[in-house]
């Protein structure tokens, strides 16, 4: 009997059987996370100073400064972002807390499948969906006139409004979800209390249910504010020539113009958006990311 | 709990109804038989499915040649998303519950972060990175590496590397209900460790295993910024259809429209059945 090898040999297996397991996830996200940002953090401090010659540079974030189409196109995105997750947020609320505290025991199951529905639908497909809706030709345009509320085609397309409603469409399911499972743990009674004590719809309101939802609200909205931010599809389509959304420029410069190094400078721009605003959004209401993450 | 005011309840009926009239609109019109898909409504038809476009002039979708040729590059990026989801979706999942190394708390971390990257960001980081290594590889080995370049294996690893994230968690949330009393008997019983994994644990992570494949399906089918930017010439459905909906709307794109939502529907049953396996 040698004790001794055998346990070096399964010490050995299990060195072997931890390599074979981070072998996987290091490769992924070496290679298809980590390694790919570098390449685009190398590619936008590069400057073209003659035909296939770079140089270290910060031409592209200059270039970004200096140019209002696009920078203004960054601040558009950003200040539309905000305002589509104050208003996914402030519809989604009151169907979230009629989910959680006022719907019926068969009823409530129900109610939140329906919500989850529309989502199991291709973004384009909702996208198509709202095009028919708002066109000139469109269904509302044709009942607009049907009524008699109109008397030619409405075109309700291809401006900042059908834009944001796509967009707030797009994102109500990732508000209410959360909003619904924070809202289910708070107590009727509670709720009840804050009547008995002379409470109004407001104050209750107020001082009892959104502070308690307040890590669904957060969750929601830095969800809602980080798809909406990187969506391509839903301004492109519902806003049309007038979209002018971030992840066009980056899209465009990539795809269209070829010119990689400044398409990775709007790239980071559009990484440091998302991350300072969900940053700021964590810090004036004191949540952690992680945990956030989790609800989410 | 007092009953909800009626302003309250006619609210959360217009809501629903907000939810669901661009659907039921695109689902509707998919039947209208005219060549635009918009009102005034002419009949019911079902040309745009199965029509040989003798009506028409454009044949119906399962007789279009461009479109079934979209549905079968969708499936050959579905199907190796989906498989390696799973596979390596499991292997992170031991990794992350049963095993201890430094930088753990660290990776897990990171795992999470494909999800907070916009697709459009991680569509062009792995467009830019790949080209690099091709672009050296190709000067070395002085030969062509294609599949470096967009197309079908930049789509997969691009949609892999976020729906990684996706599968992981859901088949570690299950892997750490496990109670691990049940591989310590087998073991006792004499069994070696794989017949362990595979008779043990292997069946009871089975429904994650299932659930998240058809998650993975679910998300590699529809998803479309990352496969926007590293698409080649063989363009999914998704794509293919967005650049049908540029050049004009026909009611071949509602039906079009309309399958896609079939099939994710039937999906989406499929995961909530076997998730309310696993909750038993």
């Amino acid at each position: 009997m040698t004790a001794l090898p055998s346990s070096e040999r399964s010490l050995f297996a299990e060195k072997l059987g931890l390599f074979l397991l981070l072998a996987p996830a290091v490769l992924w996200l070496g290679v298809l996370v980590i390694l790919p940002h570098v390449e685009i953090a190398v590619l936008s401090f590069s400057e073209r100073i003659a035909p296939r010659v770079y140089a270290f540079g910060f031409g592209n974030y200059l270039e970004f400064l200096g140019e209002p189409i696009y920078w203004r196109t960054f601040a558009r995105t950003a200040f539309l972002s905000i305002l589509v997750t104050l208003i996914t947020l402030v519809i989604s609320f009151p169907v979230a807390l009629y989910i959680a505290k006022f719907a019926s025991g068969k009823s409530k199951p129900l109610l939140f499948l329906m919500c989850l529905i529309p989502f199991w639908a291709s973004e384009l497909v909702r996208t198509l969906g709202w095009m028919m809706m708002l066109r000139e030709t469109g269904v509302l345009s044709f009942l607009l006139q049907k009524a008699g509320l109109a008397s030619g085609p409405v075109e309700m397309l291809y401006n900042d409004a059908s834009v944001v409603l796509g967009l707030v469409y797009g994102g109500m399911l990732f508000m209410i979800v959360p909003l619904t499972n924070a809202l289910e743990s708070l107590e009727t009674a509670q709720i009840e209390a804050g009547y008995d004590l002379g409470g109004s719809h407001l104050t209750v309101l107020r001082r009892i249910i959104i502070p308690h939802a307040m890590p669904g609200i957060v969750a929601g909205s830095i969800v809602v504010f980080m798809l909406t931010v990187g969506n391509f599809v839903t301004p492109v389509m519902l806003g049309g020539k007038n979209g002018l959304w971030f992840t066009e420029q980056i899209y465009s410069q990539f795809i269209t113009r070829f010119n990689w190094p400044q398409g990775s400078a709007f790239g980071f721009m559009l990484l440091l958006l998302s991350t300072v605003i969900v940053w700021l959004g964590l810090r004036l209401t004191g949540q952690g990311f992680a945990e956030t993450l989790r609800k989410a | 709990m007092q009953k909800a005011s009626l302003s309250f309840r006619l609210y959360v009926a217009a809501f629903y109804l907000f939810l669901f009239a661009p659907l039921v609109v695109v689902a509707l019109f998919a039947f209208n038989a005219s060549l635009f898909p918009a009102p005034p409504w002419k009949g019911f038809t079902v040309e745009w499915f199965t029509g040989t476009g003798a009506v028409f002039g454009k044949p119906g979708i399962l007789k279009d040649p461009a479109m079934l040729t979209a549905i079968l590059n969708s499936l050959k990026i579905a199907l190796p998303v989906t498989v390696l989801a799973v596979v390596l979706g499991t292997a992170n999942a031991f990794l992350l519950e049963r095993r201890n190394f430094p930088g753990k708390a660290l990776l897990s971390m990171m795992m999470l972060w494909p999800l907070v990257i916009p697709g459009v960001i991680l569509g062009i980081s792995i467009l830019a990175f790949s080209s690099r290594i091709a672009n050296s590889l190709e000067d070395w080995l002085n030969m062509d590496l294609d599949f470096l370049r967009p197309g079908l294996f930049l789509v997969i690893l691009g949609q892999l590397s976020f729906v990684l994230t996706i599968s992981t968690l859901i088949i570690g949330a299950r892997l750490k209900k496990f109670d691990r009393s049940l591989e310590e008997a087998a073991f006792d019983l004499g069994a070696s460790r794989w017949r362990v994994l595979w008779t043990v644990t292997l069946p009871f992570l089975k429904p994650a295993m299932i659930g998240a494949g058809l998650v993975a399906m679910l998300m590699s089918f529809e998803n479309f910024n990352t496969t926007l930017i590293l698409v080649g010439s063989d363009a999914p459905l998704p794509i293919y259809m967005y650049g049908q909906m540029r050049e004009g709307a026909t009611p071949a794109l509602n039906a079009a429209s309309l399958l896609l939502m079939v099939v994710a529907g039937s999906m989406a049953v499929m995961v909530a059945l076997f998730s309310s396996q696993k909750a038993e």
